[in-house]
C-alpha cells in the first residue's frame, strides 16, 4: 500500500462532565488508504461518532481532543488554527450523519444547500452553483431534480433527505467522507439504495471513506478493512474478509456468535455477559476482561497493546501468545 | 386469535372546508395466532405493523372487522368484559426507557398491573413481583430502582415482567430490541423464548430486523402499505418467498458475511414506499415490482393459499422464482457459524 490519506496516532478525545471525565476515544490509531472503505464498528457509546467528530474537529463542548495526532495528506490537522481547519471540512474531508435533519437547515432549500459550499470553498458563481447543484440532486437519483432542488427539507422523505446530504457531501469532491451511521434511521430497503448510491459515487470519485456502524451486515457489505471497538478503544483491525473468517479478539468473536443466524429457530444464542462499562471507571487492564471468558490475572492488570497476529490483522488480546 | 377483516383509517385533515383524506394504516387484514406460537410481522416503517398491535390489545377502535379472542369477538364486548380479555393480554414496547415510568420504583412499577386487577394481599403482591423479577433474571436488588439506574437491557427485562406479571396468554412484543445492543439483544432474546417455552406464551413479535424474527418466530407475516401481502411458516418464507415484495425485503437485508457480497440482490430494490394516503390502486407494490403485468395496476390481489399454510397475495405469485434473491440470506442464516 501506499502512503495512507489519513493516519490516527493515539487519539485521545475526553468528556469532561459533572460526573466525571468521559474517556470517549482513548489512544486510537489507524491509517485510511486513498480509495478504501474502512468501518469502525462497536455497540453504542464505545466512541465511535467521538472519533469521526475528532477527524473533523467538531467535538461538542465538553469535549476535547486531549492527545494524539491526526496527519492528513501529511499535515497534523490539530495544529491547524480554526481558519484552516474550515477550509479543510467540507471541501477534503466531509461528513454524513445518522440523523440528515441536524445538518439540513429547514430555512433553506436543498438547492441552495447544495449550491452553498462550492460557492464559498471555490468562488464559484451562484448560477452555476445551483446548476451544478441541480446536476447533483440528479446525481443521487432523486426524480425531478429541478423541483427537489426548490423543496425545502421537512417535506422530503428521511432517505430523499439522505441523499441531499449525500449531494451536500460531495459538493466540493472531497477527498475523505466520514459517515456516522448513515443509515440507521432509515428502513432496509432504503438503507440498500443508500449504500448503492454511496459506493457507487465513492468509486467514480475515488473518495476514501470511514464509515462507522454498530451493524456487522454493512460491514461486510462494504468495507474493505475494518476496526472493533469496545470502550474507547480498538480491540481488532484487518481486512474484513480475515476478521470475518478469523475473529481473534474475544470481543468480536462473541458480537459474531450471539448474532441470530447459523442457527435452528428458538435455539439458544451465544450471550456475551454483562454489559459494555462506563467510560468513565473503565475496568483496568484490558477493558474486556470482566466479560471475558478468557480473561487471565495479566489480563486485569496490563493493558494489552494492539499487536499483529497474521499480516495487516492485529489484535489487542494477550490470548494469541 | 382470529383477526378478520381488521381496518384502522386514521384522518388526515387538509383544510378547514375539505373532506379528510384517510390514512389506510391497517387495511383488510385477515390472519390467526395458534396457541404457544409466535407469529412475526414484518414490514417497514408506515406499514402498519403498530397500529395493529394497538388494535389486537384493543388500546385503540378499529373502523371496521373483527377480533376473536378465544372464540370471542373481543371489538364488540362492554368495558368491563373488556378487562378480563385484557388481562390476558401483555404488550413490550421499543424503547424501555420511555414506556417506564421515570419516577416509579420497579417494585411500584411491577405492582402496578396487580393492584389495578385487583390483587390487593400485600404479601401476595411483594411474592408475585419477587417472582416474576427472578423470572425475567433480575433480582430483589433491583425492586427499589428506578429505571434510570438501570441499563437498558436490564429495563427491557423489567418491560418484559410487567407485561407476563399477570399471566397473559398472549404477549406482543413491538421490536423489542431494535434499541438494543447486539451483546444484549442475544441475552433478551434468550429470555423471551425461554419464558414462551416455560409459561406457554403465545407471541407476536414485530420487527424490521429480519435476521430476528426469522430467529424467534414459528410463522412471518408481511406488511405493505397496511396489507398482508405473505404469511407462511418462517423458514418456509426465507426459503421460498413468493411475493416479490417479500424477496425484496430479503434482498436488501446486509448478510453479516463478506463472502456473499457479490451475489446478485439489490437489483430488485426500486423506488420509494409511497404514501398510505392514497395508495397506488390495485396491488399496491405495482410502482415498484419489476414483475408487475396490467392486471396489476388495476385488480387488487388477495392472500392466496398456494400449499401448506403458504398465503401469498400477488396475481404472480404461481409463476415466479424469487431465489435468486434471496438464496444468499438463506445459506448464511443456514450454514454461517463461528466456532
Ligand atoms: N456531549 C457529550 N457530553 C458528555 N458525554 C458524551 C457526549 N457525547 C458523547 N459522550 C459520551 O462519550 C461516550 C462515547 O460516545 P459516542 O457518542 O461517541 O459513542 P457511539 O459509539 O458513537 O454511540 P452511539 O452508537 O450511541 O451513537 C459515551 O459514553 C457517551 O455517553
Ligand atoms: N394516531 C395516528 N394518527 C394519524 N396517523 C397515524 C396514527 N398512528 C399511525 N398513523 C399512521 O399510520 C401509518 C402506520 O403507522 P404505524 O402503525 O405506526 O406503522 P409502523 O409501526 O409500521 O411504523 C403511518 O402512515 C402513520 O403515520
Ligand atoms: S486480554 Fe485477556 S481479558 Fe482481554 S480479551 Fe484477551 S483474554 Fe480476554
Ligand atoms: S400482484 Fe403484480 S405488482 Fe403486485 S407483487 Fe404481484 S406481480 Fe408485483
Ligand atoms: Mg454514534
Ligand atoms: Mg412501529
Amino acid at each position: 500500500m501506499t502512503d495512507p490519506l489519513l493516519r490516527v496516532v493515539d487519539l485521545k478525545t475526553y468528556y469532561r462532565t459533572s460526573a466525571g471525565l468521559v474517556r470517549a476515544v482513548d489512544g486510537v490509531s489507524f491509517e485510511v488508504y486513498k480509495d478504501e472503505t474502512f468501518c469502525v464498528v462497536g455497540e453504542s457509546g464505545c466512541g465511535k461518532s467521538t472519533l469521526a467528530l475528532s477527524i473533523i474537529r467538531l467535538v461538542p463542548y465538553p469535549g476535547e481532543i486531549v492527545g494524539g495526532k491526526i496527519i492528513y495528506r501529511g499535515t497534523d490537522l490539530l495544529k491547524l488554527p480554526e481558519s484552516e481547519m474550515r477550509k479543510i471540512r467540507g471541501k477534503e474531508i466531509a461528513m454524513i450523519f445518522q440523523n440528515p435533519m441536524n445538518s439540513l437547515n429547514p430555512v433553506f432549500t436543498i438547492g441552495f444547500q447544495i449550491a452553498e459550499p462550492p460557492v464559498i470553498h471555490f468562488n464559484m458563481d451562484g448560477r452555476s452553483a445551483w446548476r451544478r447543484a441541480v446536476e447533483l440532486i440528479g446525481k443521487v437519483r432523486m426524480p425531478d431534480p429541478e423541483v427537489r432542488a426548490r423543496n425545502y427539507p421537512h417535506v422530503l422523505s428521511g432517505g430523499m433527505r439522505q441523499r441531499s446530504m449525500i449531494a451536500m457531501m460531495i459538493s466540493c469532491e472531497p477527498k475523505l467522507l466520514l459517515a456516522d451511521e448513515p443509515t440507521t434511521s432509515v428502513d432496509v430497503t432504503v438503507q440498500a439504495q443508500l449504500l448503492n448510491l454511496l459506493m457507487n459515487i465513492k468509486r467514480e470519485r475515488r473518495m476514501s471513506m470511514v464509515l462507522i456502524t454498530h451493524n456487522f451486515g454493512l460491514v461486510a457489505e462494504v468495507c474493505n478493512r475494518v476496526a472493533v471497538m469496545y470502550a474507547g478503544k480498538i480491540v481488532e483491525l484487518g481486512p474484513v474478509r480475515e476478521v470475518f473468517r478469523n475473529p481473534v479478539h474475544p470481543y468480536t468473536r462473541g458480537l459474531m456468535k450471539c448474532l441470530p443466524i447459523g442457527t435452528k429457530r428458538k435455539e439458544q444464542l451465544y450471550v456475551i455477559p454483562g454489559q459494555p462499562p462506563n467510560l468513565i471507571e473503565p475496568p483496568p487492564g484490558c477493558r474486556f476482561h470482566p466479560r471475558c471468558p478468557h480473561a487471565m490475572e495479566k489480563c486485569k492488570k496490563e493493558e494489552p497493546p494492539l499487536t499483529e497476529v497474521e499480516p495487516n490483522h492485529y489484535v489487542a488480546c494477550y490470548l494469541r501468545r | 386469535m382470529t383477526v378478520e377483516g381488521l381496518r384502522k383509517y386514521f384522518p388526515v385533515k387538509k383544510g378547514f372546508f375539505k373532506k379528510p383524506d384517510w390514512i389506510r394504516a391497517v387495511d383488510d387484514v385477515t390472519f390467526q395466532v395458534f396457541k404457544g406460537e409466535t407469529l412475526g410481522i414484518v414490514g417497514e416503517s408506515g406499514s402498519g405493523k403498530t397500529t395493529l398491535a394497538k388494535l389486537i390489545l384493543r388500546l385503540i377502535d378499529p373502523t371496521t372487522g373483527k377480533i376473536y379472542f378465544d372464540g370471542t369477538d373481543i371489538v364488540g364486548v362492554s368495558k368491563k368484559e373488556l378487562r378480563k380479555y385484557r388481562r390476558r393480554m401483555g404488550i413490550v414496547f421499543q424503547d424501555p426507557s420511555a414506556s417506564l415510568n421515570p419516577r416509579m420504583s420497579i417494585e411500584e412499577t411491577l405492582r402496578r398491573p396487580l393492584i389495578v386487577h385487583g390483587i390487593k394481599d400485600r404479601e401476595e403482591v411483594r411474592r408475585r413481583v419477587l417472582d416474576i423479577l427472578q423470572k425475567v433474571g433480575l433480582g430483589k436488588e433491583h425492586m427499589k430502582k428506578y429505571p434510570h439506574q438501570l441499563s437498558g437491557g436490564q429495563q427491557q427485562r423489567v418491560a418484559i415482567a410487567r407485561a407476563i406479571i399477570l399471566n397473559p396468554d398472549l404477549v406482543v412484543l413491538d421490536e423489542p430490541t431494535s434499541s438494543l445492543d447486539v451483546s444484549i439483544q442475544a441475552q433478551i432474546l434468550n429470555l423471551l423464548v425461554k419464558l414462551q417455552h416455560d409459561l406457554n406464551l403465545t407471541y407476536i413479535f414485530i420487527s424490521h430486523d429480519l435476521l430476528t424474527v426469522r430467529y424467534v418466530s414459528d410463522r412471518i407475516a408481511v406488511m405493505y402499505l397496511g396489507k398482508l401481502v405473505e404469511i407462511a411458516e418462517a423458514d418456509e418464507l426465507f426459503y421460498n418467498a413468493k411475493h416479490p415484495y417479500t424477496a425484496t425485503l430479503l434482498s436488501a437485508a446486509p448478510i453479516p458475511n463478506p463472502e456473499v457480497r457479490y451475489v446478485k440482490r439489490f437489483s430488485l430494490v426500486r423506488g420509494e414506499p409511497p404514501s398510505p394516503i392514497n395508495p397506488p390502486p390495485g396491488c399496491r407494490f405495482h410502482p415498484r415490482c419489476p414483475y408487475a403485468i396490467s392486471r396489476c395496476r388495476t385488480k387488487e390481489p388477495v392472500l392466496k393459499d398456494v400449499g401448506g399454510g403458504h398465503y401469498v397475495a400477488c396475481h404472480r405469485a404461481e409463476e415466479l422464482d424469487l431465489s435468486e434473491y434471496t438464496s444468499g440470506l438463506w445459506k448464511i442464516i443456514t450454514e454461517s457459524r463461528v466456532s
